[in-house]
């Protein structure tokens, strides 16, 4: 093979290795009617649990999340919707540090809790998710008993300093993930046997058990039945008097049922966030018009 | 024609075969409009009549490869004047052997009896008529299976599911060999194990606890009681590959728990093979190694802190040998430990829990099946292990569990009597398959739960 084909045979498969989908995707950010780190509706609050500036992520030389400003007031609950890919889990693993775990991943801009930059460089990631605890796509008990999975937070933490004021732990978490009644009597039997519900509503009471302030839920119905996604639902509106909840859905429907405000992500960018109601029957930009109408998704 | 020819003979016509048959389906099906309107594609009618001319011959001429020498010898035996046949095996062998000597050449006739001459001649005769009938009889299967195929090449009639099955056959019968293999050991290992406890009683080999194997020539002999006891022997195996084992499991484990926890991608893709080189290091290297760098080392530190130590020591064989099954423990664990799924992971690590707290309250406790399975496995394998220890853990039968001590262990024990002359009639060799049974025993046991958890673990996840 002469050196001139060599050459155009690996520019062949140069091209060959760009994804279709990439070249879409491409198109459409050049069609798009949405200005970068331009958010339409109420973005902003006062004295919010979260600050959020310019906050851009990077997957190795991927860019994420494109410089997206968001508040997110005390004890409300705010849903994160959008199509697939969208940035939404990315953005929310941002606000416990999660994505610390992927090598690749940098975020660049203001991230405040309470005033209190999340990273800075000598945050102590173990206090901020004591205060920012998670609930994910896929119920994840640990293989251990019911209790131990409860007190497993309130156990690393050092929060009880007697067996009884742990029980009381974990029975004031069960109680209020609705779970205590159910449970109570096999404490001891392994959270691996629960059924789906059971293990999603036993992680929201693992991660109440530490106390958070902040709750961030990552599709958490996704992996459940229609009846345990109605009572986790049930679940995440009594939560709301006394914890700030992030909630990322592809629900329209549970984003509408739970939250007081919705915001809509579109490939990176924060495109709308707004009252709920609002958003679902008069929404401001026409990306999310088309998407609540299921134009696309 | 020789085997050795008419195999490959076979073969080609095989290949003949499979052309013939391709070719003709094609033609088969060129007039109903193409291959799709057979019944299996082309590739399928060829490849059974291959099959069909290739296994039938292979099968006969296996057979007459293993039958015709004893046949002819018969023959040969039987043809023997009847005042000089032979009265026991042994002589009957004998003579084949002086006849067959003369065939070849080696004996020249005129120094043998005349009967064994005429045998000969007769040996070279019916050796000569096997041959030819063996080659027609072979190339005539071959040719009458390739025939058959070739008639069964039609449009209605399914190829495919026939060398379907006959390629499951197949592969059973190359399942079974493998399996056959072992049960051959197994039982030809029980058969002399039964025949050494004919010789010394069973209670004597499992609970004695002194080991001599030196049985008698003659009855005079000085200081020649055998003394079969095998519990230093164990004592000995045991020593060392708890030694071993306490190398090999705290380095390992947390190797692998860098190598899956900690080490960064390159980091892991590097060391990971690196690692499981130690296990490709032949065991004689490690031997020598054992014997000439560690065992002194650990003899001059010993008398440096005022101890006595051998100079081959159960310690230096242990340690050497430790090191040789890190990569069983490291490479099992870190692969069960990958196993576990991320979601853990994220979540212990969601409720503020650091890497090390999630590595030991969740992700330790998740894999610990997995990696007592791997243990067991590195264990097994220690036990059995004897370059090592024939070079630097010494040959002194010594019922002790210092490890400074030189000791012996039951696999450097087999080594020992069965190199050199023996003979199978006494104890001493036959002791050498009694204790091959007892470790096979042992390490088969220990595979067995270390499999069964190993799987146990494996379900959990599903």
């Amino acid at each position: 093979m002469s050196v001139n084909e060599t050459i155009s045979s690996a520019a062949e498969q140069h091209e060959a290795s760009v994804p279709v989908q990439d070249v879409v995707t491409e198109k459409k950010r050049e069609d798009m009617p949405v200005q970068e780190g331009k958010t339409v509706g109420l973005p902003y609050a006062d004295d919010p649990k979260f600050k959020l500036r310019n906050v851009e992520v990077f997957y190795g030389e991927d860019r994420a999340i494109k410089d997206i400003s968001l508040d997110i007031a005390r004890n409300e609950v705010i849903s994160f919707i959008g199509p697939s890919g969208c940035g939404k889990s990315t953005f929310l693993r941002c606000l416990n540090r999660m994505n610390d775990s992927i090598d690749i991943c940098r975020v660049k801009g203001q991230l405040m809790l309470d005033d209190e930059d999340i990273y800075h460089s000598r945050r102590d990631v173990v206090e901020l998710r004591a205060r920012v605890g998670m609930v994910f796509q896929k119920p994840n008990p640990f293989p251990k008993s019911i209790y131990d999975n409860v007190a497993y937070g309130p156990r690393i933490h050092g929060l009880a300093n007697r067996k009884s004021d742990l029980d009381d732990i974990v029975e004031n978490s069960l109680r209020k993930a609705g779970l205590w009644d159910e449970v109570k009597d096999r404490l001891d039997a392994t959270a691996t046997g629960m059924s789906g519900g059971q293990q999603q509503r036993l992680c929201i009471a693992r991660a109440i058990a530490v106390s958070p302030e902040v709750i961030l839920m990552d599709e958490p119905c996704s992996a459940l039945d229609p009846i345990a996604t109605a009572k986790v639902e049930e679940l995440i509106s009594e939560m709301s008097e006394s914890y700030t909840i992030v909630i990322v859905t592809h629900s329209m429907q549970q984003a509408a049922r739970v939250s007081h405000r919705t915001a809509y992500f579109h490939l990176g960018h924060l495109v709308e966030v707004n009252e709920t109601s609002k958003v679902f029957t008069a929404p401001e930009h026409e990306l999310t018009e088309s998407y609540i109408t299921g134009r696309f998704g | 024609m020789q085997t050795a020819n008419l195999l490959p003979l076979v073969l080609v016509l095989a290949v003949v075969a499979y052309g013939l048959a391709f070719m003709r389906s094609r033609a088969v099906a060129a007039p109903l409009g193409g291959i799709r309107n057979l019944k299996a594609l082309p590739f399928y009618y060829a490849a059974r009549a291959a099959l069909w001319c290739a296994i039938p011959a292979l099968i006969v001429l296996a057979a007459w490869a293993g039958f015709e020498g004893k046949v002819i010898q018969g023959i040969v035996i039987a043809s023997l004047p009847q005042d000089v046949w032979p009265e026991s095996p042994g002589q009957a062998s004998l003579v084949l052997s002086q006849i067959s000597n003369v065939a070849a050449g080696k004996l020249n006739p005129e120094f043998v009896p005349d009967h064994i001459a005429g045998a000969a001649g007769l040996l070279e005769n019916l050796r000569a008529q096997s041959g030819t009938f063996k080659t027609i009889l072979v190339l005539l299967i071959a040719a009458l299976g390739a025939a058959f195929a070739w008639t069964r090449v039609a449009p209605h009639i399914n190829a495919r599911e026939s060398v379907e099955r006959t390629l499951r056959r197949i592969f059973f019968v190359c399942a079974a060999v493998a399996v056959l293999t072992t049960v051959g050991i197994v039982f030809s290992v029980i058969f002399e194990t039964v025949r050494f406890f004919g010789k010394v009683p069973i209670t004597e080999f499992l609970f004695g606890t002194s080991w001599s194997p030196q049985t008698a020539l003659r009855a005079d002999q000085v200081g020649a009681e055998g003394a079969f006891g095998i519990i230093p022997l164990f004592t000995g195996t045991l020593l060392i590959s708890a030694i071993a084992l306490l190398v090999a499991v705290p380095i390992g484990l947390l190797s692998a728990i860098y190598l899956s926890e900690y080490a960064s991608k390159r980091v892991r893709s590097t060391v990971k093979p690196l690692l499981e080189m130690l296990a490709g290091v032949p065991t004689v290297v490690y031997g020598f190694f054992a014997a000439l760098t560690v065992a002194p080392f650990i003899r001059d530190l010993a008398e440096l802190v005022g101890l006595e130590a051998s100079s081959q020591s159960a310690l230096a064989a242990g340690l050497v040998m430790g090191i040789m099954i890190i990569p069983f423990v490291s490479s099992l664990s870190d692969d069960v430990i990958n196993a576990v799924p991320q979601t853990l992971r994220d979540g212990s690590l969601a409720l503020g829990a650091t890497q090390s707290e999630t590595m030991k309250n969740v992700i330790f406790p998740a894999a610990l099946p997995g990696i007592i399975g791997g243990i067991l496995l590195a264990a097994s394998r220690a036990i059995g292990e004897t370059m090592i220890v024939v070079m630097a853990a010494g040959l002194a039968a010594n019922l002790t569990v210092n490890p400074l001590d030189s000791v012996t262990t039951v696999t450097v024990q087999i080594a020992t009597l069965l190199v050199g002359d023996q003979e199978f009639d006494s104890a001493k060799t036959l002791s050498a398959f009694a204790l091959g049974m007892m470790l096979f025993i042992v390490t088969l046991l220990l595979n067995v739960v270390a499999l069964k958890i190993v799987r146990k673990y494996r379900e959990q996840y599903d």
